[in-house]
């Protein structure tokens, strides 16, 4: 019952935001599957607005409603159905939010600067204490608006779920488009955490793989094909300016990026094999990690620095090893089950998400390093390329849909399931950037 | 039909080692060896016989041009297929790899490529170093039979080039492959 009413908030919230601010082609639209069972109800009334109807820049209402609901933790309440729409404290009657059982209350105000910027306050109402949990103002500029919303996203988010939020984030990903003559165009994209914003970074007539981001935001390393075979590049997303790092013979690719951004972990079959090397990107200097005859495949750093996990089929399939940095023998982690692969650490170190394929069946899981328990968080046929939120709430992962690859997202509990959609084209590959530096 | 062909082509490879003294691509020995195995192989290209008149670099090519693009020679087998995340040569693609081996011993001026590719399921970057490896067991197992190592480069696409599209067993079995590119 709580589900159904949820969905249908949901769904209205992604209508009432495709009315107000229909999609640019190419945007990804996301849609949520399932939420937790027993959402928390919060009702985001419209923002005041002292100028013209017609002049006012941003709905934030609705794109906050619609990071909340995105979440799964939240069942957001349609405007049609709220009793009053105070834009002050002083207006609120919290008895007729009370009746509707709505637990908790957005308010805030929009206004133009005389310097020609903006100014937000908004507050966070508990309905049922009658009080307020939070109030901030934020200035900015009118193209910072819809990041302002976001930030405002994670301060509800945090405040009442007691998670950093990471509405305010990136996600860069690979698209495929095939034009007339049938030739396949790839690029490269980014776009904010709710799909709005693609920019396209880089196109290319071959193959794109295996986006990552610099910890601090700034770069992206990638594998390109565009020189016959595969090389790994490294961009600088503000410039554009690009650099080729590794182009040996052989596989270049799989790159990870240290914690402190200083190296790069990737995979080269230099030697005949492809084994994991660590590249020091100021002085370009290579020190190789694993030494074995076998795939040695897909690194990614530990939070702390210190280790690397990565896909090796040494045992005869494809298993999880995790190899100490200091040095020692790799330490193999997966062992229930005939096909793991393209493990991610979660942002707290505690655990790893990876592709776990069995029968013909490839599925998302989540490995707990402390008790070695492996839960299963997906339910489809062909899912590859789980990436966690900066906040380890979310992971998106790609999987295969009616018209190819698409992107969608499930929370590490496994309880919220949510699909995003490109308009034309497969999506693919794709990697949650970190938390913007303050 | 293919075994005569198999050992004319054997024959080719001997009666050029035997006939020349081996030299750099690009010289008149390479042409010579070319027109030879032209010659023994008339009946299946019949164009061939101008060939063996003339030493031009030009028609040298042509020649062996025209004996990769014969549909009856087992030369035209470019792809070989593999099992689910296996680089194991299956028995069938047996004769063909000894063809192009003896292809290229014979024609030590000709350089190809081994293009290594993997099927979508699993992970991309564990099925580009499957794509690798099947194109090495390949690679490793034409210079076993003659090819010399400079000949042959070898390059993986993983998953990102399939040759089907589908999503299903039949399209998997033809993008488990290493396609001969010459």
């Amino acid at each position: 019952m709580n589900i159904n009413r949820y969905v249908i908030n949901a769904i209205s919230v992604i209508l009432l935001l495709a009315a107000v601010q229909a999609p640019a082609q190419g945007e990804l639209e996301i849609l949520i599957d399932t939420g937790i069972e027993d959402p928390l109800s919060i009702a985001i009334v419209p923002f005041g607005w002292q100028g013209a109807p017609d002049a006012q820049p941003a709905d934030l209402h609705v794109t906050i409603a619609n990071d909340l609901a995105r979440s799964g933790r939240f069942s957001t309440m349609d405007e049609e159905d709220m009793p009053q729409k105070p834009t002050g404290y002083g207006q609120v009657n919290f008895k007729d939010w009370q009746l509707l059982q709505m637990e908790n209350l957005v308010i805030g105000n929009l206004a133009q600067t005389p310097a020609g910027g903006f100014e937000i306050e908004f507050r966070l109402l508990d309905v049922y204490k009658g009080s307020q949990l939070v109030g901030f103002r934020i200035a900015a500029t009118q193209k910072q608006l819809r990041q302002t919303a976001h930030r405002i996203s994670d301060i509800i988010f945090e405040k009442l779920i007691g998670i950093r939020g990471a509405f305010n984030t990136r996600i860069a990903y690979i698209t495929v488009r095939k034009n007339a003559e049938g030739e396949e165009l790839h690029t490269l994209q980014i776009a904010d955490a709710d799909g709005f914003n693609p920019r396209t970074l880089l196109e290319a007539k071959e193959p794109l793989l295996s986006p990552a981001w610099s910890p601090d935001g700034r770069h992206l390393a990638y594998v390109s094909f565009e020189e016959r075979g595969s090389s790994v590049f490294l961009q600088d997303i503000r410039t554009g300016q690009r650099e080729k790092v590794a182009s040996h013979d052989g596989i270049n690719s799989a790159p990870s990026f240290s914690p402190d951004g200083r190296r790069l972990a990737l995979t080269l079959s230099k030697e005949g094999d492809p084994e994991i090397f660590v590249l020091h990107l100021s002085g370009n200097s290579l020190q190789r990690i694993t030494r074995n005859r076998a795939i040695d495949t897909e690194p990614n750093w530990s939070p702390d620095g210190k280790k690397l996990a990565f896909t090796s089929d040494r045992g005869g399939s494809p298993q999880i090893y995790e190899v100490d940095l200091r040095g020692g023998k790799p330490k193999r982690l997966t062992f229930d089950g005939p096909y793991f692969a393209r493990p991610r650490y979660s942002p707290d170190g505690r655990g790893l998400t990876l592709v776990h394929g069995n029968n013909g069946i490839y599925r998302i899981g989540y490995l707990d390093l402390q008790n070695q328990y492996l839960s299963i968080l997906t339910n489809n046929r062909l899912d590859e390329s789980p990436s966690f939120s900066p906040n380890g709430s979310m992971i998106i992962y790609a999987t295969a849909g009616r018209d190819g690859s698409e992107l969608a997202a499930v929370s590490a509990d496994g309880s919220v399931h949510q699909r995003l959609a490109l308009q034309d084209g497969e999506v693919r590959e794709p990697a949650w950037g970190p938390f913007p530096v303050q | 039909m293919i075994a005569r062909i198999f050992l004319i082509l054997f024959l080719g490879a001997l009666l050029g080692a035997c006939g020349t003294t081996p030299k750099k691509s690009g010289d008149v020995a390479v042409e010579d060896r070319s027109t030879a195995i032209d010659a023994d192989i008339d009946t299946d290209t019949p164009d061939t016989g101008e060939g063996a008149q003339s030493f031009g670099m030009e028609d040298a090519e042509t020649a062996t041009l025209s004996q990769l693009e014969d549909p009856a020679n087992l030369l035209s087998v470019r792809i070989i297929y593999f099992d689910y995340d296996s680089n194991a040569i299956l028995p069938q693609f047996n004769e063909a790899i000894q063809a192009h081996a003896s292809f290229l011993q014979a024609n030590p001026g000709i350089a190809m490529t081994l293009e290594g590719h993997a099927d979508e399921r699993g992970s991309r970057e564990y099925n580009l170093a499957l794509g690798e490896r099947r194109a090495l067991a390949v690679e490793k197992q034409l210079v076993i039979l003659g090819a010399a190592p400079a000949q042959i480069r070898t390059v993986s696409y993983g998953e990102e080039r399939p040759a089907a599209d589908g999503h299903d067993q039949e399209a998997w079995a033809l993008n488990r492959r290493v396609e001969f590119v010459y």
